[in-house]
């Protein structure tokens, strides 16, 4: 008790003091004085006033708890953070693992008999995110590339299977590896001449081509019927059944529940490979990594290309899913939202992801009801996280080795493990 | 025996600025050679250009790795350098700070290994024996320089003289034929500096790795390197070994002035 009173100073709650004045002089002209223009009177609410100043004053001193709080914590301490002991308790009884991860899978696969059709497809479009996020992470997380142009491949992917579909009469299937493809090689292509930047450069580079994507694909109308989009885009068969929308529904679901899978077993499998650690050496030190003899130039094309090509399969979907698409799909606020997936999420952490996806997607569409607050408390979100988990919900943890204790290494490993 | 490394004429502008001029330089194999002069000199310059980080305005640059003949280096990308037998450490520790020490020594092993992606993906038994191999032989280097306890911390977590050496064992995974340390004993204590001092000694002697050091630590200098060559405002004013160094007039004049002055 007298650990957390300490923080509580007269220093502090001067500063808090000072805070919740100047959140009442801010707020003063919305808050307390209202206007009424039909009968030409102004009503002062004062009572907002004093709720505003109790309120900010509460909310200061808190902010400023956490804040000292987190800054006495010393960044070599032993304590172990939640995230670490639930890792190692996890470790520990891979049993409990094994069972938790039967449960989860048994939940996601009786998600769609048990909710109803609205609730499958929202979870789909979290699922959606997931893969997007994973793909993205691989650019941003591990190759350390800041990539806000990302829709685009999203875009390339949809657009291949419309286009496709509407002239060639390709079925999704066909399509899913085509525009999967397509996207990897436009990745390519922006990778060629963003290699020589970093940074704050290739972060305008790549907003500029998600742009200029959407523009071409708003403005050529002969070839992407411009702003009106593609319609009537048929959703993926199975074997030529024709199905119902619900059951097309709960289809795609299933579908994207095997595209995670999928996504999370590749990326896991890169993530520690010798390809993986020379995208993470780039993302530590491009020119130590040089040093060390990694390709950078190769190492920034594949993180490209690998990024792209989830975007573009996913895009695939979309369409199939959505069954119609115009560029109104792929603004520049699609490529921030799969960003803050993976910055909220954990940068470089599949599980991080894999949350932050669920919680920026599920969590708007259940708060309906607040929705004209939704970026207000967006904006909150991002910045609470950024002061106090800038590496994430789940910050992404390397992977130890064991090592067969020898004569004289004996102690150490013990310690090393 | 052709040297291992040998630089002939070279000349590195930056603009109006010689910041190395027409240096011709030679190791031969299995030496210990030390690059000294003022701060400003062109040393790291120097290293710079060896390693690929700058490509040369002028002059030639040779390598032997393994009694092969020489190869000319110009202009080759960094890694590739690395690839043919030249690894490097940093004046300003470059280590991967978000990675365990032992994944900074596999990053050293990268050039050595070979699986790409599908071998990523599928994991072959290939993929997996190179998996293991690095590993272990990571392991093993990190036992050679006394680290094995830190394996799995993170980089950045790891105190002063031991990311130091850790910067020294990545080196050392790419197996090179020549390893360049770019000031190893800045900011170290007496006691360091020492137990560097054996640790150099016994990388060349145990491991045959030739070793060019820049440094600023005379007695480190003096006590290891069998020749000293001394760079003033880019240019090669000495070289010799030690003791010649110590009696040269003009190393002394670039040292403490001149004594008329």
């Amino acid at each position: 008790m007298s650990d957390i009173l300490k923080y509580f100073t007269v220093k502090e709650m001067k500063k808090s003091l000072v805070m919740s004045l100047w959140f009442m002089i801010l707020t003063f002209p919305i808050m307390v004085i209202k206007v009424n223009t039909i009968e030409d009177t102004v009503v002062w609410r004062w009572g907002n006033l004093i709720g505003i100043g109790i309120g900010a004053f509460f909310m200061s001193t808190l902010w400023r708890y956490l804040l000292e709080r987190k800054n006495m914590q010393s960044p070599l301490s032993d304590k172990k953070t939640l995230q670490i002991r639930v890792m190692d308790w996890a470790n520990e009884n891979p049993k409990a693992k094994t069972t938790a991860l039967i449960a989860v899978g048994a939940f996601m696969a009786a998600f769609p008999f048990l909710t109803s059709m609205y609730q499958t497809s929202i979870m789909t479009t979290a699922l959606m995110y997931i893969v997007l996020g994973l793909g993205l992470n691989i650019v941003v997380g591990l190759g350390g590339l800041l990539h806000l142009g990302y829709a685009a491949f999203y875009a390339v992917g949809a657009y291949t299977y419309a286009l496709l579909n509407y002239h060639f009469g390709l079925s999704f299937w066909i399509c899913l590896p085509i525009g999967a493809g397509l996207a990897t090689v436009m990745g390519i292509l922006l990778a060629i001449p963003v290699l020589r930047l970093r940074g704050d450069y290739l972060a305008i580079v790549t907003l500029g081509f998600g742009e200029v994507i959407r523009i071409i694909l708003e403005n050529w109308n002969d070839f992407s019927f411009g702003p009106s989009g593609i319609a009537n885009i048929p959703r993926p068969g199975f074997f030529g059944m024709s199905m119902k929308l619900q059951t097309a529904t709960i289809y795609i679901y299933f579908i994207m529940i095997a595209m995670v899978i999928f996504t999370i077993f590749v990326v896991r499998r890169l993530e520690n490979s010798r390809m993986g650690r020379a995208w993470i050496a780039m993302r530590e030190d491009e020119i130590a990594s040089e040093s060390m003899g990694i390709d950078i130039t190769k190492s920034k094309i594949t993180t490209f290309a690998l990024g792209a090509f989830w975007a573009g399969m996913v895009g695939v979907i979309f369409a199939a899913k959505t069954t119609f698409i115009n560029p109104a799909s792929f603004t520049l606020w699609e490529s921030v939202m799969i960003l803050c997936v993976v910055v909220i999420g954990g940068m470089g952490s599949i599980f991080g992801v894999v949350i932050g996806a669920l919680i920026l997607i599920l969590l708007p569409e259940y708060l309906r009801a607040f929705s004209e607050y939704r970026m207000l408390m967006f904006g909150a979100i991002l910045v609470i996280m950024m002061v106090f988990r800038p590496g994430g919900i789940i910050s992404n943890i390397r992977k130890k080795y064991k090592f067969e204790p020898t004569q004289n290494s004996a102690e150490s490993s013990k310690e090393g493990v | 025996m052709a040297p291992i490394l040998e630089t002939k004429n070279l000349t590195m502008q930056f603009g109006g600025l010689t910041a190395v001029d027409n240096i011709n330089f030679k190791v031969n194999s299995g030496e210990i050679v030390a690059l000294i002069g003022p701060n400003g000199a062109g040393k790291t310059t120097f290293f710079n250009c060896v390693t690929g980080v700058y490509t040369p305005t002028s002059g030639d640059i040779f390598i032997a790795p393994n009694k092969t003949s020489p190869q000319r280096i110009n202009g080759l990308k960094p890694n590739k350098v690395t690839e043919k037998g030249l690894a490097r450490t940093f004046q300003n520790i470059r280590l991967f700070q978000n990675m365990t020490v032992l994944e900074n020594v596999m990053i050293g092993r990268h050039i050595k290994l070979k699986s790409g992606l599908l071998g990523a993906i599928f994991r072959p038994k290939a993929t997996m024996d190179e998996e293991q191999k690095v590993i272990q032989d990571s392991y093993d280097i990190l036992t050679e320089l006394g680290l094995e306890q830190y394996v799995n911390e993170l980089a950045k977590n790891l105190p002063y003289g031991a990311q130091r050496r850790l910067e020294i064992a990545r080196a050392m995974g790419t197996e090179p034929a020549l390893l360049l340390l770019d000031e190893p004993a800045a900011g170290m204590n007496p006691q360091e500096t020492k137990e560097l001092d054996e640790m150099i000694v016994k990388i060349r002697d145990v491991n045959k790795i030739s070793i060019l050091l820049i440094e600023h630590d005379m007695s480190l200098v003096m006590s290891i390197s069998e020749k000293i060559f001394v760079v003033d405002y880019g240019k090669l004013i000495a070289e010799g070994s030690p003791d010649e160094i110590k009696q040269n007039p003009d190393v002394i004049k670039a040292y403490l002035g001149d004594e008329d002055a």
